[in-house]
């Protein structure tokens, strides 16, 4: 049959560039425009040319947390791509099971970002907080206010809690998908458990773990309102990631010119590994 | 209708305006050579045209960083004929 070639498309697609245009192009743009020049507001602008972006990479201030970012993201796709993909593996098939684990599993996606802080700032505290208070009737030094590691713990624990059952929908969900003609071919050959999961699931769930993992790395690098909730970016500045310090120094310090360039360098940054990870992600794909 | 709050400046707007003309070059090479003309080059991936033009765009703008920030911000043209001399690389062996 010979296809047929109209510009009609076009039109359908039109929406979603007006949308996309007045989403995130033109706010780039004026983040771009801020970014060269200094403001007191009243609308006033200074040419300050690339001084911002000469501030903000020659300052210990943007690495230090450029590499607490890294480090929690490292941690966390470390810890929930595999647990989500156990999780997943372990969850029934079939029966009644199926839609109680499902709900079980959303529940924690639910729950706005701001409360999750909450719950578990006050889940923490060792006054009234029930982890908080067992973990010192236990014995064990626990503060996430004053301790820079509690609160670490405490910032990837939450995450976990949070964001894992985002890799289990995925990874079940390219679970389901394969047919149960792998299987019984796989029972027939006599392969084992790891076989099975080496050579039919894991293929197969590469395309959700794909996205799993770059919605968990973007995620997690561009997170905000958990760790400003729970812990405001401190003790000191321990918890105080590229997001944290950019509010601080857009709304706390009214320094609009630095807060842009570093807005434009942390949007680079994503970029850039995102799509290194895209990429090694589907050329592994396309090579099996 | 006023823009004044999106704090225009020339130099800004030229940079705007050469990214929209590459865009709209591109969308005349493709009318012209439709395909995207895939390939596989030193970095062992098929990369089309555009792929091509954003790992310029996004390498360019490592490169300005990396001179900003080691550099000072001192001769910054030389940053941007390093970054074309870069994205001519791109197009012809990526």
């Amino acid at each position: 049959m010979e296809k047929t070639w109209n510009n009609k498309a076009w039109f359908m697609v039109l929406p979603v560039l007006v949308l996309v245009a007045f989403s995130a192009v033109i706010p780039l743009m004026t983040v771009v425009n801020y970014s060269v020049q200094d403001t007191f507001g009243n609308n006033e602008f200074f040419w300050a040319g690339t001084d911002w972006y000469v501030e903000v990479l020659t300052s210990d201030r943007f690495w230090d947390a450029l590499t607490r970012n890294l480090i929690f993201s490292a941690i966390i796709l470390a810890i929930e791509i595999p647990l989500g993909i156990i999780i997943a593996l372990n969850m029934p098939k079939k029966g009644l099971g199926v839609p109680v684990c499902l709900v079980l599993m959303a529940l924690p996606l639910l729950i706005p970002w701001n409360v999750v802080g909450t719950i578990w700032q006050v889940f923490g505290r060792v006054d009234i907080g029930l982890l908080g208070h067992t973990l010192e009737a236990l014995g064990i030094n626990y503060n996430y206010v004053q301790n820079p590691i509690d609160a670490w713990v405490t910032l990837i624990v939450m995450d976990v809690w949070h964001w894992t059952s985002l890799v289990v929908l995925l990874c079940y969900a390219g679970l389901v998908s394969i047919p149960d003609a792998y299987y019984q071919a796989a029972k027939i050959d006599g392969a084992s458990r790891w076989s099975v999961f080496r050579y039919i699931q894991l293929p197969k769930m590469k395309r959700v773990l794909l996205i799993a993992f770059l919605l968990r790395f973007m995620d997690s690098f561009m997170i905000y309102t958990e760790p400003f909730v729970v812990t405001g970016g401190g003790p000191g500045n321990s918890t105080t990631f590229l997001s944290i310090d950019l509010v601080k120094m857009a709304i706390g310090q009214f320094d609009l010119g630095p807060a842009a360039a570093l807005s434009i360098i942390y949007f680079l940054i994503v970029l850039l590994l995102s799509w290194i990870f895209y990429t090694v992600m589907t050329t592994s794909d396309a090579q099996s | 209708m006023n823009f004044s709050w999106m704090a225009w400046t020339l130099p800004t707007a030229l940079f705007f305006i050469t990214i929209a003309l590459l865009l709209v070059g591109m969308g005349i090479w493709e009318y012209v050579s439709p395909g995207g003309n895939p390939r596989i080059g030193i970095l062992r991936f098929e990369t089309t045209r555009g792929d091509r033009l954003f790992v310029s765009l996004l390498g360019s703008a490592f490169i300005h960083l990396a001179w900003l920030g080691f550099g000072g911000g001192q001769h910054l043209w030389w940053a941007l004929a390093l970054s074309v001399v870069y994205a001519v690389g791109v197009f012809r062996y990526v």
